[in-house]
């Protein structure tokens, strides 16, 4: 029980450390320890398939993204803009009111029960390989239309004109 | 693994709400907070991230594989997500030079 809240405490540090970094390079390297949490956090929960695909995808395929565009973009200058303290203070406020309205609309439903696993092979690769090739067949194989247009989006997007449009 | 999944027996559903929302929250103010475009991005993916959790942990709750499988759409989504932002942003970086989002201001009408 305590393993939670240590790790959700850590979640909650990381996940500040993200937007309060300076540096870019050291945000995203806080992204990765919070992505990492969020990792252990679906061991905790016994969903084994979505523990690998968090640590495979997000660590790996999706913060390297992340690296190698800043590395592209070469700033590695400290002087990045701030906005305005104002701006701060009303963006902290805003989400506070957010988080408020979450945390007081919780406070109505009054239900806290313990989550208990009742099958313990829920998260398996087996049982949820079942689930998504019944039921879940054709968002399957849209998501892989999506995935497609995805990588012909961003190579046409990041492709640089080689001449100069004449309309 | 016995060992692992006896340590959550006793976590309450609502503080697995509670963490979601705490993160969903800190992404939020991520993105009103920053003006590195890359940084926008990545506290998107805090408050994706924040979802994938409640979901999964409202799975188990319920018995119901369903929630996991969700995740698994919305981590694809979020690749391809990624993948197209990221383009974005660098072709803006190409045409501004600079990755801060006031530079963009002349998309206002």
């Amino acid at each position: 029980m305590s393993t939670f809240y240590f790790i959700a405490f850590l979640s909650i540090f990381f996940a500040i450390l993200v937007i309060t970094a300076r540096n870019p390079v050291h945000s995203i390297l806080y992204l990765v320890l919070t992505f990492f949490t969020f990792t252990i956090h679906y061991i905790l929960l016994n969903a084994q398939f979505l523990a690998i695909v968090n640590f495979i995808v997000y660590m790996g395929a999706i913060l390297v993204l992340f690296l190698y565009t800043l590395m592209l973009m070469n700033l590695n200058k400290d002087n990045e803009p701030m906005k305005s303290n104002i701006v701060k203070i009303a963006a902290v406020f805003g989400g506070g009111c957010l988080l408020v309205t979450v945390v007081a609309s919780l406070k109505t439903m009054t239900v806290s029960e313990p989550v208990v696993l009742q099958n313990p092979d829920l998260g398996l690769v087996k049982n949820l390989g079942k689930v998504l090739f019944n039921e879940f067949l054709l968002p399957f194989e849209v998501s892989s239309l999506l995935l497609l247009s995805a990588m012909v989006g961003a190579v046409l997007l990041a492709t640089k004109d080689k001449q100069p449009k004449t309309i | 693994m016995e060992s692992f999944t006896n340590a959550i027996q006793s976590v309450p559903l609502n503080h697995y709400i509670l963490l979601s929302a705490i993160i969903f929250t800190i992404g939020v103010i991520g993105v009103l907070l920053r003006r590195n475009a890359i940084i926008i991005f990545m506290s998107v993916e805090l408050m994706l991230n924040a979802v994938n959790l409640l979901l999964t942990a409202f799975s188990v709750y319920r018995g119901d594989a369903a929630g996991q499988v969700f995740v698994f759409f919305i981590m694809a989504l979020a690749a391809a997500e990624v993948a197209i932002g990221l383009a974005i942003i660098v072709m803006i970086y190409r045409n501004t030079n600079s990755l801060d989002i006031n530079v963009l201001n002349r998309l206002k009408w």
